[in-house]
């Protein structure tokens, strides 16, 4: 299992770098650099908010589920971060915890309704984020609450070229590749998306898992909350209307994680999100209509994902770590 | 009132029997549910229950039925569409600048959609059947794209006008009734649209798809062709999107937001008629039952003068209630032990 | 092996850390006494009397181009920002756009391509460099810390997308030395040279209300129709009808959103007529306004008063049914005045520190003069566009 999941997660790198690449000749060939320091840091710190999502929705992903509440939760987040800090510095440990205590428990409910009330994720996060959208558009007018300017410091520090964020956001996804090669539960997340009914064979409690992937997805989707309210000094209601959930799950596709769950990682996730990053630094700089930026953002998406299906099959023979029910295979292959 | 609300919310169980029997298993809740909603609103204005609101209503939830009726095609068939909110914008301002409001264009112009929206479905059929790429990626891929496309056509902004002609579909009265009153063209096609899917349900095409949804490989083994199956559902996904864009933009005329999120509140509403996503379960009226729900929903919050901004958390709550409620009389019948990962739902991807 | 790779890039990170650390967050704070409280009620009865009072003023400036009109200005100094010989030539514009996603943003953005053009040509700017963050704060964000990076702007135009999320940044580029213009909505700071804007949400929404109560027998049934929460430059034109819908005898029968978006307005208007009689309809914008009329239509109702914008699409149905209607303005010609002005600070010239640009509705009197001036422009234009005199006209605007 481990070496076709670094072949993906490898081919997802390189694939990052013939974008790097190719966009760097393209500003070259009309006299422009594109990895200047401002860019690398703009494409970092782009890549570290759509990051902390990205990890969290695979990890969902990974068990086969998903979660469309993220872009609620981090708008939630950014809010109640900022209320809880007031402005003032002695709160700012408040503010970090009430998020987490708060996302983490949206994740928890999430996680029950799937597993406990049988209720199919993409409809419970659906209505969640609706839940969430309601209490934010009656509550709040708007922006609210002030960051003081030490919590600032999170948004717009930087380590040479490295902005704190993207430093932090690194290291989740290293906390969260640990997590899911090193703990129990971690590894019974490959089991119940690879395939549920195997995984409770061989004594694995799927439930168990899958809670905990919505409820760490949560708190990530809370954590990138947190950034953003380090970013605009303030808890911005209007969040939810920028797509993260949508663009969070091409990212982890785009980063070589099987959308039916059981196969891929946070690794190849982080690549996604450079990969859309970088996409969209690349745009910037060649002053591309931002309209025809999400023409090729789709087009390149597809592709892209298209090309990882197409290595899948070829390595239809390769047994996987929990076989799946016989046929399932030909049916892949069975299409035309 | 009393009268109207009682038997209504204490013979649910009865109705949500009858209405299983009428769609096929599975949809009852979502009929009880629409009977009960009506009732509240009729309860609170009893003006609302003339035929004129009832049509006018009618009128307003046709759109979402056509979409959520292509919407069930292809989620009987184990897949899913994203694009056609964003097909339904493209639709209506793509119409709105070749047409430009001159007439004699109505026609031609209606022609180049229907193709326009075949090949949209043809795409993303064939990326999602032949490339094996994820129907969720697929048309997200889609939605984007058209989304940037038409806006790039356009800079950012509508041009043109709808023809009169073009209008008339979502805007005008096909007869006038004595009693009744004007009767909307577009409750006439959204009644077609129905009463065609359900005998394309029940011929062998249709017993197919839900075979293809409920499991591919079997479907092969006994001869389906699978990609072609599933690629004719995502065709008649976006010709439906067309008309739905023909019926809203001959409601509303062209405005820039036209078509947003319209992609969720179809999937919902098939999902509320407790169709299952991931395919091979759910009857394609129940669907149809769900996007009157929706629809009725939206009625409701307003006659109860419901803050506007209250209403999304309501409907998030009742939303999963039903299919909750749904999910727990599903696996009350059944006696297999609900799959545990996605709960008894199958995962929205079900493999290709 | 694999732990081993971990520890050693976290040790480098760290090391790095210690020997590199750069913060761009603007080290003083904002002034605390400057800033608003971006939550809570959104009526500020001060700036709302000012609003009010703004209306009446005759502005100082040439009468025939209003883009260079200022309504009560103080002029401020910029003879720092002055460029002189050689670097007078062809300097570099930055602006940070925060979108092109609504018809009044492309009708503006291309009137303002246009006056570009002509700066262009007489070599008052050189290079014109344009960011659009796509109605994403955190990316108009990083946009901006780009510009301010990059280090070669000799000016930079921000139009933020929302008040409070963009302030940090355009204080970062405040610090960057380069001329900030800032216009359409503001910042919760002053460290910019001059911030443009029309007189504001305020008036937009009380010429609005006061039209209805003006048109409106006592009693009258009003209903409200507003495109989002939560976005200062609406919650005003609200907050402001509020006060004035308050202190009369009209009837507000609720406020609905309606996202702009014609089928969701068609849809509420005829719910609302089916419960009892509308006389009235209040926009906070005029987009779908047309769908609002014609929910009356096909109900068979008599048309209410009505204000809406000065887009055209209105305007035209307006003139078409002879409705009594009112087409508040939230000038879209301010597009012209931040390069014009970017112009100005580099020649040295003073400019109004809040450049504030006049802003009148269109009535029933003057209303057939402007759709005669844009008798070929396409329905989602707005009238007081001010791009007459630009050479593109007429076809830049009509070739979208």
């Amino acid at each position: 299992m481990s070496r076709p999941r670094l072949g993906t997660t490898g081919l997802v790198y390189v694939a990052l770098l013939a974008i790097l690449a190719a966009g760097a000749a393209l500003a070259a060939a009309r006299g422009q650099e594109l990895l200047t320091t401002a860019n690398t840091v703009d494409l970092l710190t782009r890549s570290s908010l759509l990051g902390f999502v990205a990890i969290g929705q695979t990890l969902v992903i990974l068990c086969r589920s998903l979660d469309l509440s993220v872009g609620y939760v981090m708008a939630l987040s950014s809010v109640v971060a900022a209320t809880a800090m007031a402005g003032q510095p002695s709160r700012i440990w408040l503010g970090v915890a009430a998020v987490v205590v708060v996302a983490a428990l949206i994740g928890l409910a999430n996680g029950l309704i799937v597993t406990r009330l049988g209720v199919n994720a993409f409809i419970t996060t659906l209505g969640m984020g609706l839940i969430i959208k309601g209490y934010l558009d009656t509550r709040y007018q708007g922006p609210a609450g002030e960051v003081p300017a030490g919590f600032q410091l999170f948004g717009y520090t930087r380590i040479g070229v490295v902005p704190l964020s993207f430093a932090v956001m690194a290291a989740v996804a290293v906390l969260a590749v640990l997590f899911l090669r090193r703990t129990r539960t971690g590894v019974h997340m490959y089991a119940v998306g690879g395939d549920a009914e195997v995984a409770r064979m061989s004594g694995v409690r799927a439930d168990r898992p899958l809670l905990t992937a919505h409820v760490l997805c949560s708190v990530t989707a809370g954590l990138a909350g947190l950034l953003i309210a380090s970013r605009f000094g303030t808890g911005s209601t209007l969040v939810y209307s920028s797509g993260y959930e949508l663009e969070s799950i091409a990212a982890v596709v785009l980063g070589g994680t099987y959308l039916l769950g059981g196969r891929g990682g946070v690794g190849g996730t982080v690549a996604g999100v450079l990969i859309l990053a970088t996409l969209d630094t690349v745009f910037n700089v060649l002053g591309v209509d931002p309209f025809f930026k999400d023409v090729l953002r789709g087009a390149i998406v597809i592709a892209a994902v298209a090309l990882y299906a197409r290595r899948q099959i070829d390595r239809a023979a390769t047994p996987p770590r929990f076989p799946r029910r016989p046929g399932h295979a030909a049916a892949r292959g069975g299409g035309p | 009132m009393t009268a109207t609300d009682t038997p209504a919310s204490g013979a649910a169980g009865a109705l949500r029997r009858a209405g299983a029997a009428l769609a096929g298993g599975g949809g009852g809740t979502v009929f009880a549910l629409l009977v009960l909603v009506f009732a509240v609103i009729f309860a609170i204005n009893p003006g609302f229950a003339r035929p004129p609101s009832l049509l006018a209503f009618a009128q307003q939830a046709a759109p979402l039925v056509v979409l959520a009726v292509g919407q069930y095609l292809v989620i009987v068939s184990g897949e899913l569409d994203l694009s056609v909110g964003s097909l339904v914008g493209a639709q209506v301002v793509v119409a709105a600048r070749l047409i430009d409001g001159q007439e004699p264009m109505t026609l031609p112009v209606l022609a180049l959609m229907l193709a326009f929206g075949a090949a949209v479905g043809l795409v993303n059929g064939l990326v999602t059947t032949v490339l094996k790429v994820p129907s969720i990626i697929a048309t997200l891929g889609m939605m984007l794209v058209l989304y940037g496309a038409v806006r790039l056509w356009t800079g950012g902004a509508p041009t043109g006008a709808l023809s009169e002609a073009f209008r008339v579909a979502g805007r005008g009265d096909a007869v006038v009734l004595p009693l009744i009153g004007g009767v909307p063209w577009a409750v006439l096609i959204a009644a077609a649209v129905g009463a065609a899917a359900v005998a394309l349900m029940r011929s062998p095409y249709g017993r197919t798809l839900v075979a293809v949804g409920d499991n591919a490989t079997a479907a092969a083994f006994s001869g389906a062709r699978v990609w072609r199956v599933r690629t004719l559902a995502f065709v008649g996904s976006s010709v439906l999107a067309t008309l739905a864009a023909v019926l809203i933009g001959g409601f509303a005329g062209v405005t820039a937001q036209v078509g947003e999120g319209l992609e969720f509140s179809a999937i919902t509403a098939v999902v509320l008629g407790g169709v299952v996503l991931g395919g091979g379960r759910g009857a394609v009226l129940a669907a149809i039952g769900g996007a009157l729900a929706v629809e009725a929903l939206f009625t409701l919050f307003n006659q109860l003068y419901l803050p506007s901004t209250i209403q999304p958390t309501v409907q998030g709550v009742i939303i999963i209630a039903a299919v909750a409620y749904a999910a727990r009389e599903r696996s009350r019948r059944s006696p297999r032990a609900p799959a545990p990962a996605g709960g008894p739902e199958k995962s929205p991807r079900e493999e290709v | 092996m694999r732990r081993t790779r971990v520890l050693l890039a976290a040790g480098a990170a760290l090391s790095l850390a210690l020997t590199a650390c750069t913060t761009d967050t603007p080290t003083d704070g904002p002034g605390e006494e400057g800033r608003t409280s971006p939550s809570g009620d959104w009526f500020d009865a001060e700036e709302y009397e000012a609003q009010l009072a703004q209306r009446d003023m005759e502005p100082e400036g040439p009468a025939d181009e209003p883009w260079l009109q200022a309504i009560d200005p103080t002029y401020t100094d910029t003879s720092e920002y002055a460029l002189e010989g050689e670097d007078r030539e062809d300097p570099t514009v930055c602006f940070s756009n925060a979108s092109v996603s609504n018809p009044w943003r492309v009708t503006g953005w291309i009137t303002m391509q246009q006056q570009v053009e002509v700066l262009q040509e007489s070599g008052d700017i050189g290079e014109f460099r344009v960011s659009d963050a796509a109605d994403d704060d955190n990316q108009q964000i990083s946009d901006i810390q780009a510009f301010v990076d990059a280090g070669d702007c000799d000016a930079i135009i921000i139009s933020p997308s929302t008040t409070a999320t963009l302030t940090p940044a355009v204080e970062a580029a405040c610090e960057s030395g380069a001329p900030v213009i800032v216009f359409d909505r503001g910042v919760n700071t002053d460290c910019h040279v001059t911030f443009i804007h029309p007189i504001g949400g305020y008036a937009f929404g009380a010429d609005a209300a006061e039209f209805l109560v003006d048109e409106l027998e006592p009693g009258s049934r009003v209903l409200a129709l507003r495109i989002l929460p939560g976005v200062d430059v609406l919650e005003h034109r609200w907050a402001a009808a509020q006060q004035v819908f308050g202190d009369s005898e009209l009837e507000v029968i609720g406020h609905e959103f309606t996202e702009g978006d014609g089928a969701t307005i068609k849809d509420l208007v005829t719910q609302h007529l089916q419960r009892g009689d509308v006389d009235g309809i209040w926009m906070d914008a005029g987009d779908g306004a047309v769908a609002a009329l014609e929910a009356f239509e096909d109900a068979g109702q008599p048309y209410p008063v009505i204000s809406g914008e000065d887009e055209l699409s209105f305007m035209r149905k307006w003139q078409e049914e002879d409705l009594t209607a009112l087409a508040p303005v939230y000038s879209n010609f301010q597009w012209r005045t931040p390069v014009l002005a970017a112009s100005m600070i580099l020649d040295g010239e003073e400019v109004p520190e809040e450049w504030v640009l006049p802003q009148e509705p269109i009535t029933g009197d003057d209303r057939d003069d402007f759709l005669e001036r844009n008798a070929d422009m396409p329905s989602l234009h707005y009238a007081k566009f001010g791009g007459e005199d630009l050479p593109g006209f007429p076809e830049a605007w009509q070739d979208r």
